[in-house]
C-alpha cells in the first residue's frame, strides 16, 4: 500500500500524563483521513508530533517509506507537511496576502517581491475555489475566510500533507458545508489530508478512513464507508452513546425567573441588541433561547447576569427584583451562569482547579475566616466536586486550569455552577466544542437540574440540542423574541424559518 | 557557557543520586519543580551578569581587572561588619521598591512608577522630619513614615484610577507620574527643606531618625575606643516585615485572591462578582505605598545617611525595583534576597575606586550586572531543556523521574 506518511508506534509523554501510547497512523496518498477521539484523547498531540511541535519518546515517522526526524515545524514544512491549528496563527492587522507569504517571502535585494506572490496566491485560490480577497485585513474578514487564508498558506508552501485541527469548531453550518467541499477538492487534486474532529456527521460525510484514539491509546482504523456513526462513537467513547436525551414528562411549577421588557444596548451600533424581551422560566422547566449567532443572545445574557448595564426593563427571581443588583448579589439571590466563553469569563486559567472551583464562594465563612482563605477546605471541596462530577486532570485540585482539556474545563464550570444550588441556571452554549461523551454528560446534568425543580435557561445555537433538551423554545431574531414553541409540536425546518426571520408570531408572556 | 551550565546542573543531580530512595525522589521532584527551575535561572543569570562585568573590567583596565572583580565579589564584606550593615541599609529601599513592582506585577499591573512614588514618599518623610518638630519624640519618625506611605499611595492612586475608569495604560501614566513626582519633590525640597550650603535636603530632627533597633550592636567596626557605626537601622527590619506581610496578603488572603484573579483575568473576575475596578485601584495604591515607604526608610537615617539631592534625575532606587522584582520572581521572599544581592554588588562596586577605575565604569558594570540579572526570564526557558538533557543522560529509562508521579488521564493533550 502506498502510504505517504506513516506514524508507527508513537509514544509521547507529558509530566503526569501519557498523551500518546503506542499510536499508529498511516495516511494514504490523496485520502481524507479523520482522526477521531474525545477531548483529551491525544489527537492534537499526535498531530503536533507530526508537525514537529513535539518530539515523540518512542516510535518512528516515515515519509514515503523513508524514516524521517521532524524536530521543528520548519522540518515539517520541508517535508511538505502543513497544519491549520484550531486557533488560527494569523497576524490580525496584516492582509491575507501578507499572512500567506509570512516566513516564505520572495525577495530581491532585500526588498519584497509581492507581485510574484500575489500571482501565485490568486492562481491557487482559483484552482481550489478558495475565494478570498488577498488585500483584505484579517481582522475584517469572517472566520471562514480566515480559515481559507490558512489553507492558502499551506498551499503556497506546496504542502502535500495537510493537517486540520478541528477545522469546523469555529464555523457556521453554511461555512462547514463549503469547507467540506474544499477538502474534497483538495483530496481530488492529490493532497493527503488528516482531519481532527469529534463530530461524527462530518466524518461520515467527508472522510475515507478514520483512526480512533481513546485516552491516548490507539483503538483502530476503519473504512468510513463500511461503518456507522454508532460504531464510531462506541469506538471513541468505549461504550454505547445515547444520542437522544432521556427525560421524563415535565410538570412546571410557579415562575422562578421573570424578565419584563428588557432592553440592552448594542456595543457596536446605536441600535439595541435586545429589544423589549419578556419571558418567564418556571420551576422544573428548561427554556431554550434559540437563534442564529449574533442575534442578541450574548447581550441578553450579559444583561441578565449583570455583566453589562441594561437600558430598560425589569428582572425578577422568585418575585424579588434583581434589576439593579450587582453580579455577586444576583449570584447570592440564586442565579448561576455557565458562560458562553469558558476561557474569557468562566475560568481563571492561571489559577488551579481548586481555586477556580471556589471562585464564587471564596468569601463565604465556609472558605475564609478573618480574610484568610482556608486552603484545606478549598482542597477538600475541590476533591468532592472532582469526585462527584468526574472532572479529570493531571494533578487533581492543584492542576492549573489552563492545562486541562476543554471538556474537563467545562465540567469544572458546570460543577461549580450546579453546586451553587441555584434557583435559575443560565447555561450559554454549554456544549460548545465538546465531544459526544461530554455533551451527553452535560445534557444529563441540565435535565437533572430541571428534575430537581430548578429553572433552567439554555441559550444554544445547535438545533439538535434545542430540540432534544428543551421543554419550551423561544426563538430570538434581531434582538426580539419571535416564537414560543414546544419541541414536540414543531420541526427543525419551522424553527429554521423563525430563526432566519421569515416567520414570526406574537410571543405572549 | 554551556559547559558551565552543565557542570552546575550535573553536579546537583549527581549529588542527588547518592541519597536514599524516598527522600531522593522528593528532592528530585523539588529539583524538577518550576520554583526551583525559576530560582536556578535567577542564579544563573547573575553569574552571566558577573562574567559580563568582568569583560568590561578587562576592556577598561586589563592589568587590574581580576583584582577589581575580586573587590566586586567581596562586595560589602570587604569592609567588615560596617560594610555588611551598609549593604543592608542600601537594600532597604530596594526591597520596598522591588515589593512595589513585584506586588503590582502579581496583580497584572506594570508599576513603572516606583521612582516617582519613592521620591515623593522620601520628600514627604523629610518634610515631616524637618518641619513637624512639635510631634512628641517616639511618634515623630512613625508619623514621617506614615506620611511617606500615604504620599506614595497617592502617587499610585492616580494611575490606578486612570486605569480602572478611563482605561489609560498604567505604564504610560506611571511614567508620567515619575516626572511629576521628581519635579514636585525638587520644588518641595528647594522651597521648604533645603540646605543650600550642602545643596541637599536638611537633616531631619533627631526625633525623626529611625531607631537603630539594636543593629548598632552588630554592624560596626571598632576604631580604637570608638565604634564606627554603619548607617543601617530599624528600616531593614520594617522592610522584612513588609515583605512577610505582602507574602501573606498575596498567598493567604481573600484580598490577595481577588487581586490576583483580576490580574490574571479581568472578565472572569467580574463574572465571579469581584469588583475589578476597585481591585486595580487598590493594587496600585498598595504598590505606590510600598515604594513611598521605601523613600521614607532611606532618607530618615540621620547624619551618615542619604539626603535628597535636587537633581533632574529619576530616583535610581525606583527603577532598580524592576530588576529586583524580576530577579526575585515577584515573590516577596525572593525580592528580599535579590535586593540584598543588588545592594551588595553596588556597595562592592563603589570600593573599586581604590583601584584605577573611573567612577563611570563602575556604574556601567553595576548596571550590566543588574540588567543581565533581569534576563532570568530568558534562562528560565533555556534551563529546563538542559536539565531534561542531563536527566536522560544520568537516569536510564525506567528509572525516570516520571515514575514517581501519578499518571492520570485527561490532561491537555
Amino acid at each position: 500500500m502506498d502510504y505517504v506518511i506513516e506514524m508507527l508506534n508513537i509514544t509521547k509523554e507529558f509530566p503526569g500524563v501519557i498523551a500518546n501510547d503506542d499510536v499508529t497512523l498511516q495516511l494514504r496518498r490523496g485520502e481524507i483521513h479523520a482522526l477521531l477521539g474525545e477531548n483529551g484523547a491525544g489527537k492534537s498531540t499526535l498531530m503536533s508530533v507530526l508537525f514537529g511541535l513535539y518530539q515523540q519518546e518512542k516510535g518512528i515517522i516515515k515519509k514515503d517509506g523513508v524514516e524521517v526526524k521532524i524536530n521543528n515545524p520548519n522540518d515539517a514544512n520541508d517535508l511538505g507537511i502543513g497544519m491549520v491549528h484550531q486557533h488560527f496563527k494569523l497576524v490580525h492587522n496584516f492582509t491575507v496576502l501578507q499572512n500567506i507569504i509570512l516566513g516564505a517571502e520572495t525577495t530581491k535585494n532585500g526588498f519584497l517581491k509581492m507581485d510574484e506572490a500575489r500571482e501565485k496566491v490568486v492562481e491557487l485560490s482559483n484552482l481550489y475555489g478558495l475565494m478570498v480577497d488577498p488585500d483584505s485585513i484579517i481582522e475584517d474578514i469572517t472566520v471562514g475566510m480566515q480559515q481559507r487564508a490558512e489553507i492558502l498558506k499551506m498551499l503556497y508552501r506546496d504542502n502535500e500533507i495537510l493537517i486540520f485541527d478541528e477545522p469546523t469548531a469555529v464555523l457556521t453550518p453554511q461555512e462547514i458545508e463549503e469547507f467540506m467541499k474544499i477538502m474534497k477538492d483538495l483530496a481530488e487534486e492529490g493532497k493527503s489530508i488528516v482531519f481532527i474532529t469529534h463530530k461524527l456527521n462530518e466524518i461520515m460525510e467527508a472522510a475515507d478512513r478514520c483512526t480512533v484514539l481513546r485516552k491516548g491509546k490507539y483503538v483502530g482504523t476503519v473504512e468510513v464507508a463500511s461503518t456507522t456513526k454508532e460504531d464510531l462513537s462506541e469506538m471513541m467513547v468505549g461504550r454505547k452513546i445515547n444520542f437522544s436525551v432521556e427525560k421524563a414528562e415535565t410538570k412546571p411549577g410557579e415562575p422562578v425567573f421573570e424578565v419584563r421588557d428588557l432592553v440592552v444596548a448594542s456595543s457596536h451600533s446605536t441600535k439595541n441588541a435586545v429589544n423589549n424581551v419578556s419571558f418567564r422560566v418556571r420551576k422544573g422547566e428548561i427554556v431554550c433561547i434559540a437563534g442564529i449567532d449574533g442575534n442578541g443572545q450574548s447581550e441578553l445574557v450579559y444583561g441578565l447576569t449583570g455583566l453589562s448595564p441594561i437600558r430598560g426593563g425589569k428582572i425578577f427571581i422568585k418575585g424579588k427584583e434583581i434589576t439593579h443588583m450587582k453580579v455577586r448579589e444576583r449570584n447570592q439571590t440564586g442565579m448561576s451562569h455557565i458562560p458562553e466563553d469558558r476561557h474569557k469569563d468562566g475560568l481563571i486559567l492561571d489559577y488551579s482547579l481548586s481555586e477556580n472551583l471556589m471562585l464564587k464562594k471564596y468569601f463565604t465563612p465556609e472558605f475564609q475566616s478573618n480574610g484568610f482563605i482556608k486552603f484545606d477546605v478549598a482542597t477538600e471541596y475541590a476533591n468532592m466536586l472532582i469526585e462527584k462530577f468526574d472532572i479529570r486532570s493531571g494533578q487533581g485540585p492543584r492542576t492549573k486550569a489552563r492545562s486541562m482539556s476543554g471538556g474537563n474545563q467545562q465540567k469544572a464550570i458546570v460543577a461549580r455552577e450546579i453546586d451553587f444550588d441555584p434557583d435559575i441556571l443560565i447555561a450559554v452554549q454549554p456544549t460548545r466544542g465538546l465531544d459526544v461523551g461530554s455533551i451527553e454528560y452535560i445534557h444529563k446534568q441540565l435535565v437533572a437540574q430541571r428534575d430537581e425543580g430548578k429553572a433552567v435557561l439554555l441559550i444554544s445555537l445547535e438545533l439538535d440540542e434545542v430540540m432534544e433538551v428543551s421543554d419550551r423554545i423561544l426563538v430570538i431574531y434581531e434582538g426580539e423574541l419571535v416564537a414560543d414553541l414546544v419541541p414536540e409540536n414543531t420541526t427543525v425546518q419551522e424553527l429554521g424559518l423563525y430563526m432566519a426571520g421569515s416567520k414570526r408570531t406574537e410571543v405572549a408572556v | 557557557m554551556k559547559r558551565l551550565q552543565k557542570f552546575f546542573m550535573g553536579h546537583s543531580i549527581q549529588r542527588l543520586s547518592k541519597m536514599p530512595g524516598g527522600s531522593m525522589k522528593r528532592l528530585q521532584h523539588f529539583f524538577m519543580s518550576t520554583g526551583f527551575n525559576h530560582a536556578s535561572a535567577s542564579v544563573f543569570s547573575i553569574i552571566v551578569g558577573l562574567l559580563f562585568g568582568l569583560i568590561i573590567l578587562f576592556i577598561s583596565n586589563p592589568s587590574q581587572a581580576l583584582e577589581g572583580f575580586g573587590i566586586i565579589l567581596k562586595g560589602g564584606f570587604s569592609t567588615g561588619a560596617k560594610g555588611t550593615g551598609q549593604v543592608l541599609y542600601f537594600a532597604t529601599p530596594l526591597i520596598l521598591t522591588g515589593l512595589s513592582v513585584g506586588f503590582a506585577f502579581k496583580t497584572g499591573l506594570f508599576n513603572i512608577g516606583a521612582a516617582g512614588q519613592f521620591i515623593m514618599g522620601g520628600t514627604t518623610a523629610v518634610y515631616i522630619g524637618v518641619l513637624w518638630t512639635s510631634i512628641p519624640a517616639p511618634f515623630h519618625w512613625m508619623v514621617a513614615l506614615l506620611g511617606a506611605t500615604i504620599m506614595g499611595g497617592l502617587w499610585g492612586l492616580i494611575p490606578g484610577l486612570l486605569k480602572a475608569y478611563m482605561n489609560v495604560h498604567e505604564v504610560i501614566s506611571t511614567i508620567m507620574m515619575n516626572y511629576i513626582g521628581m519635579y514636585t519633590a525638587n520644588f518641595l525640597v528647594k522651597s521648604y527643606i533645603y540646605d543650600s550650603q550642602m545643596a541637599l535636603s536638611k537633616n531631619v530632627a533627631p526625633t525623626a531618625v529611625l531607631p537603630k533597633g539594636g543593629l548598632d550592636y552588630v554592624f560596626y567596626n571598632q576604631m580604637g575606643n570608638s565604634k564606627d557605626l554603619s548607617t543601617v537601622n530599624a528600616g531593614i527590619i520594617i522592610a522584612l516585615v513588609m515583605a512577610i506581610i505582602i507574602f501573606i496578603i498575596i498567598n493567604k488572603t481573600t484580598f490577595g485572591y481577588e487581586l490576583k484573579a483580576c490580574g490574571f483575568n479581568k472578565n472572569a473576575s467580574k463574572y465571579a462578582g469581584i469588583n475589578e475596578k476597585r481591585s486595580i485601584v487598590l493594587s496600585m495604591v498598595i504598590a505606590g505605598a510600598l515604594a513611598g515607604l521605601g523613600g521614607g526608610l532611606l532618607y530618615l537615617s540621620g547624619g551618615s545617611g542619604r539626603r535628597i539631592r535636587v537633581v533632574d534625575v529619576l530616583a535610581m532606587e525606583g527603577f532598580n525595583g524592576i530588576p529586583v522584582a524580576l530577579l526575585g520572581l515577584s515573590n516577596p521572599i525572593g525580592i528580599v534576597f535579590s535586593a540584598i544581592f543588588i545592594s551588595y554588588i553596588t556597595v562592592g562596586g563603589n570600593y573599586l575606586q581604590t583601584l584605577n577605575f573611573v567612577p563611570e565604569i563602575i556604574e556601567i558594570i553595576i548596571a550590566c550586572i543588574i540588567y543581565f540579572s533581569a534576563l532570568s526570564m530568558f534562562f528560565r526557558t533555556l534551563l529546563p531543556r538542559f536539565i531534561k538533557f542531563i536527566k536522560h543522560k544520568k537516569f536510564p529509562e525506567g528509572e525516570n523521574i516520571e515514575e514517581g508521579q501519578t499518571q492520570e488521564e485527561g490532561g491537555e493533550l
